[in-house]
């Protein structure tokens, strides 16, 4: 090494500085878009310090840095996972076997934002909103349409729902009922993810505390009743979204996931009941290398903390398994063609930071909903890669590289001094009341802009290579009638059950509410006889009150 | 009217969450001298234009993601006239699909500002405005 380091020295005065004076460098300094910055040559002499088994071992061994499973994608490939759902029930339901028919291979609910936040479409709050950027869930109804002629022991399903996720879980265990389908054969996720919405995606309802229990009662009852079940998606992808770099995102994602590891286990749960269902959610940037390091460094970071800090005995406790997206942040309104080719260098650096499924946005989401078209480039896109380009055939194909590797060990040196910050906050919970993972978040987003206005980050077609705005043809329109229409079979709905029953079911869960209990196993049973989302959230308003935001 | 004196109201109508670009450009605006009030998530047409009114604001900013701006915008629109405030400047920006923006501009919103814009060019439209 002492030899190397010399002649690395040699090369650096001799033959690169010489070089840049002569014919001048693009940019004084280097750097990834976290910061970290960038020399020009990466070497053995960067990664000399790098324990390979201790930090990072075979694919499926401890502290899975190089991946989760043994053989990766050698197996099967990712799986191909387009989050979808717009309008009624029945309309998603045929985006949902189209896509199904194009081979696409797991599936992925949008809810539209009176369903996220706990509201039926009749509400006052959801005018304007019934089914515009997801599916309109009012009752087990819809549910059961949404499903309809999709079998759920072949399928896997994720849901992003978070402040009502008991809701919805419960009505998808219901729908497999009617289907037939044993709880144990259930395989998907519900996103779950109650503190990012704190911090980034504002879907929130009630209060952090109520909210972390809820969490931790569908841990609870998915270790008891669902084992394929993903209880959790530990989400920095939208925190990525919020404005945050990639050590941010890192780092509050970690953060979030420890919060929710502390909070099961101070209600009874035992580590290794609940961790190995515990799954991640990350965001595929345009920094190329930095990303492919950050999927590597959370892999690391979370099995060291799994391991030392919670003293988690299984290997599957300690293993990260992530969805990634690609970013919405980096799709541009200008050129929109563009973004095929964006959406693609972020995919292979999905593949090949090891994810475990992916879903490709599509070139017009910065214009409004994607048509069938613009989702099928987006999906082919994920096939192109992973049938022709051969990036698949080999594990953790960028383990090794001197460049990677030092990248790795930047970003888990990083994340673990936001850590550290979190901590003496008294934990993610804490750091978000006092507003700290806001304010550090808001300033890098506006670094960001500032940087892209002063051009010393270039988007193309932006900032750079500007034409003049064109129509781009067609985007996908959610026809206005649907609102009155979903409201009609609400009320159909309403009209059919026993009103009696309903106000039991009502009582049962305020009941559970004030006593602690559980409340996935009576929201269940109301759900069976057709209450609606916006009555059990709002019972629950009523017993825990409403988050209040602050501005910082 | 010089940018000191301008006061901004930048407000989320609908449910969306998604506000990087609200506080980007609050700040944005700020820094360029004006007085910038942010609502916050969540306000019905009811709560933007009392604040509007409240504030006695020159401008304001709507950002949406939603899709829902056709049915939310003419509700602030008439609320803004209702309160005999229709002097204010109103500009819009989020995802609003092209083909919305005709039907926008007719019912009152100035301008319609698409992802990519940069504050600089806010700035220095609604200063123009305001000069006139």
């Amino acid at each position: 090494m002492d030899e190397l380091r010399d002649y690395y020295q040699d090369w650096l005065e001799n033959r690169l500085k010489p070089t840049v004076d002569n014919f001048g460098s693009r940019q004084e300094e280097f750097s990834t878009a976290s910061d970290i910055e960038l020399k020009a040559l990466y070497t053995p002499l960067d990664t000399k310090e790098i324990d390979y088994l201790d930090k990072l071992n075979f694919p499926g061994q401890q502290p899975f840095t190089r991946g989760v499973y043994p053989t990766m994608y050698r197996s099967r490939f990712w799986t191909m996972r387009q989050y979808a759902g717009f309008g009624t029930a029945r309309e998603t339901n045929k985006r949902y076997r189209y896509l199904l028919d194009q081979g696409q291979t797991g599936l992925s609910v949008a809810f539209d934002l009176p369903t996220q936040i706990g509201y039926d479409s009749d509400h006052d709050l959801a005018r304007g909103e019934v089914g515009r950027v997801g599916v309109a869930i009012d009752t087990l109804a819809d549910m059961e349409t949404l499903f309809d002629r999709i079998p759920l022991d072949k399928v896997s399903t994720s849901m992003t729902i978070n402040s009502p996720a008991a809701v919805l879980l419960a009505m998808y265990v219901a729908v497999a009922e009617k289907q037939g389908v044993a709880r144990k054969k259930l395989a998907g996720t519900v996103q779950n993810d109650i503190l990012k919405e704190y911090i980034a995606r504002g879907t929130y309802i009630f209060p952090p505390e109520p909210s972390l229990k809820l969490v931790t009662d569908i841990f609870e009852f998915c270790s008891q009743e669902l084992p394929r079940w993903n209880s959790i998606s530990i989400s920095g992808y939208h925190i990525r979204e919020a404005g945050s770099d990639a050590v941010q995102e890192l780092a509050f994602t970690l953060a979030n996931g420890i919060e929710y590891v502390k909070s099961a286990l101070k209600i009874g749960l035992k580590v290794d009941d609940f961790a190995p269902r515990l799954s991640f959610f990350f965001n595929a940037q345009m920094n190329f290398f930095e990303e492919i390091a950050k999927f590597r460094a959370a892999r690391r970071l979370w099995a060291e903390i799994m391991r030392d800090r919670f003293q988690a005995q299984q290997d599957k406790s300690c293993m990260l398994r992530f969805h990634t997206q690609t970013a919405g942040a980096a799709l541009t309104a200008q050129q929109p063609e563009n973004n095929i080719i964006r959406v693609a260098y972020q995919a292979l650096a999905a593949a090949l930071g090891g994810t475990q499924s992916l879903h490709t946005n599509s070139f017009d989401e910065a214009l409004g909903l994607p048509t069938e078209k613009s989702v099928k480039i987006a999906l082919r896109t994920q096939q192109v890669l992973a049938q022709e380009t051969g990036i698949a055939d080999v594990i953790d194909p960028l383990g090794g590289s001197y460049l990677i590797e030092s990248l790795t060990e930047e970003l888990v040196a990083r994340a673990r001094d936001y850590l550290a910050e979190v901590e003496e906050l008294g934990g993610m919970a804490e750091a978000i009341k006092a507003g700290f993972v806001q304010r550090e978040i808001q300033e890098t987003a506006y670094e960001m802009q500032r940087d892209i206005e002063e051009q010393r980050e270039i988007v193309v077609g932006v900032n750079k290579y500007q034409e003049e705005d064109r129509e781009i043809g067609d985007i996908l329109k959610v026809d206005p009638e649907l609102e009155k229409s979903q409201r009609r079979s609400l009320e159909e709905v309403r009209s059919r059950r026993d009103d009696q029953q309903v106000t039991e079911h009502i009582e049962t869960i305020r009941a559970a509410a004030q006593q602690e209990e559980n409340l996935m196993y009576p929201i269940l049973e109301a759900v069976r006889d057709y209450v609606s989302v916006g009555e059990i959230c709002g019972v629950l308003r009523e017993e825990f009150g409403e988050y209040q935001t602050h501005h910082f | 009217m010089s940018a000191d004196n301008i006061k901004v109201l930048i407000a989320k109508p609908g449910l969306d969450g998604h506000d990087r670009g609200a506080k980007v450009i609050a700040r944005g605006l700020k820094e360029a001298g004006m007085e910038v009030v942010y609502t916050g998530l969540r306000q019905t047409p009811e709560q933007i234009v009392k604040a509007a009114v409240q504030e006695d604001v020159d401008v304001i900013g709507l950002s949406i993601l939603s899709g829902a701006h056709g049915e939310l915008f003419p509700v602030i629109m008439d609320k803004l006239t209702e309160s005999g405030r229709n002097d204010v400047l109103v500009l819009a920006g989020g995802t609003i699909p092209d083909d919305d923006h005709q039907k926008l501009k007719d019912i009152g919103i100035r301008e319609i500002f698409k992802p990519g814009t940069s504050i600089g060019k806010i700035v220095d439209f609604i200063r123009q405005e305001m000069d006139e």
